[in-house]
């Protein structure tokens, strides 16, 4: 089952291009992998696919983005997009809101008004992203007190309470330890039963750990895509080779 | 020789650095030493609650209770209209227009406040004042009204770039945030930025009662200037600054009519005081 449908994908800031047609596909369930070094295009395709990339206003963008076989640009509400396919960032970036009203949040802003309905759903969406047992006695505190991979977790957590059919993250483990690490990888092995998600990395070790299928990005190029441990013990290009034995980037 | 240099420089410097404190401080010193006068033949609570400004009948009044309640309502319409335009106009110049507009908005903001206050006060006499008139049935358009608009328009460039200033400066990672969960843009700006920004928005409302408060001549204009107690905003009040700028010329040096318009000054120190703290404490209030 193809989830997301990509077709001829290109993305340019200030005429400078930064994706260069792309083509991929993203299937139902698995953990798609992209790895590359930096300025390869990697966070510029994943925001295009919730089309967070238009608030750059010198942004552009041709190609094709299907989601369920509909065209994200022409056929699909961006603000229904953005609910359907969420978006974890680099950095850990609470609102400036209480545990609870962070979670909360999308839910309110899609309509959800009830306090049991807004509970229920808080700590359904605390427990998938396995930080519920942390904060469970402290809701009320706000975001910003918690460690750095708990509000790494509970930015999982805002994104899974508005119930997306998609999860991509933007080096979400960046900034963590790698304790941390280990929990949202987890978190992410977990998720996996319920949504379809991308993880763009600078990792290329968190790729090989958990992603089924890995794609290599280089200048905004797709050098190479496959099942993970293809990609890994013999990929079909020279430059993947150098990447991830360590011999470039 | 070069020791002796630095010193000299070094204490200049100094110098200059507290003249600015030294300045307040005579000022104050001058304004309570005049003004203070008064109360020798004048009880402290009648200026204050006095409900009559006769300050040449004989004997005279000095009542002020008049003019704090005609700045109080001028104020009051003031920034009840500027606030929610300011606001508006903040978020919109900020957030919503496209970059080449908000360059003009802009500098058409900063160009508001270079207009001199007295141009405004003579374009309030000969536009808004007729219009009041004529839409409210008044006998006068001259009013508390007709203030509190053109006070409006006065305070507006402070409010405005103060809020915009507040609302650029709330962390993109917010809005970011609040759109990747599907709000609209309108949900963002309502639910994060102005939240985020309130501070912000708190300090410029009271530097922009602080403007309005201490201006003076486009309201001694346009407001009617009749010292009595104000019951509507259809009605000619006057002010405590235009009190001061319309009778200082006539008070005789030493008289008690002098000292009373002194000691208005200290009642305008004072607020304008507590208001400019109180600004300083939003605008240096921490998010927690």
């Amino acid at each position: 089952m193809v989830k997301v449908k990509i077709n001829n994908l290109s993305v340019w800031y200030n005429n400078q291009p930064a994706v260069k047609n792309i083509s991929l596909e993203v299937k139902t369930n698995e953990i798609l992998g992209v790895i590359g070094p930096s300025n390869s295009g990697k966070t510029s395709f994943l925001k295009t696919l919730n089309r967070l990339n238009e608030l750059y206003p010198n942004s552009r963008t041709t190609g094709e983005v299907l989601l369920d076989g509909l065209d994200i640009f022409k056929q699909v509400d961006k603000h229904l997009l953005r609910k359907r396919v969420g978006i974890v960032f680099a950095l850990p970036l609470p609102l400036p809101l209480s545990i609870f009203d962070n979670i909360a949040y999308g839910p309110r802003m899609h309509g959800i008004k009830s306090r049991k309905k807004l509970q229920e759903i808080v700590e359904r969406s605390l427990r998938s992203a396995a930080i519920w047992d942390e904060v469970k006695d402290r809701l009320p505190v706000n975001a910003f007190k918690l460690s750095g991979g708990q509000q790494q977790r509970l930015c999982i957590a805002r994104t899974l309470a508005v119930e997306p059919e998609v999860i991509l993250y933007d080096e979400p483990c960046s900034g963590l330890d790698p304790i941390s690490t280990l929990r949202i990888e987890e978190a992410m092995r977990e998720l996996k039963k319920n949504y379809t998600q991308v993880l763009v990395t600078n990792n290329v070790k968190q790729a090989a750990r958990v992603s089924d299928r890995t794609a290599y990005f280089l200048m905004g190029e797709m050098i190479e895509i496959g099942e993970t441990k293809d990609v890994f013990t013999r990929p079909a290009d020279k430059r993947t080779d150098d990447y991830i034995t360590g011999r470039f980037g | 020789m070069k020791r002796a240099f630095e010193y000299f420089i070094e204490k200049l410097i100094l110098l200059s650095g507290i003249a600015s404190i030294i300045f307040v401080i005579l000022i104050f010193i001058f304004l309570l030493r005049e003004g203070l006068s008064l109360f020798a033949a004048t009880n402290p609570l009648e200026f204050l609650f006095g409900r009559n400004w006769y300050p040449i009948s004989d004997p005279p009044q000095f009542g002020i209770l008049p003019l704090i309640l005609g700045s109080l309502l001028v104020t009051l319409g003031a920034i009840i209209i500027a606030v929610p335009l300011g606001i508006a106009a903040a978020v919109y110049v900020a957030e919503i227009a496209p970059l080449w507009l908000r360059d003009i908005l802009k500098s058409g903001i900063e160009l508001l406040a270079a207009i001199p206050s007295i141009v405004l006060g003579f374009i309030g006499i000969a536009t808004l004042a007729p219009m009041l008139k004529a839409v409210f049935h008044l006998p006068s358009g001259l009013t508390a009204l007709a203030g509190s608009i053109m006070l409006a328009f006065m305070a507006m460039p402070t409010i405005v770039s103060i809020i915009e200033d507040s609302i650029v400066s709330v962390p993109k990672s917010y809005k970011e945030g609040s759109l990747a969960l599907g709000a609209t843009h309108w949900q963002t700006i309502y639910k994060v930025i102005l939240p985020a920004a309130s501070s912000g928005i708190l300090a410029a409302i009271m530097l922009g009662i602080g403007r309005v408060v201490g201006e003076t001549m486009a309201v001694l204009m346009i407001t009617g200037n009749a010292a009595v107690l104000p019951t509507s905003f259809l009605q000619p009040v006057r002010t405590l600054t235009a009190t001061i700028a319309a009778e200082m010329g006539e008070a005789v040096a030493g008289s008690s009519h002098y000292y009373a318009l002194f000691a208005i000054g200290i009642v305008l120190f004072v607020i304008s005081f507590v208001i400019n703290l109180l600004a300083d404490m939003f605008l240096h209030r921490k998010v927690k």
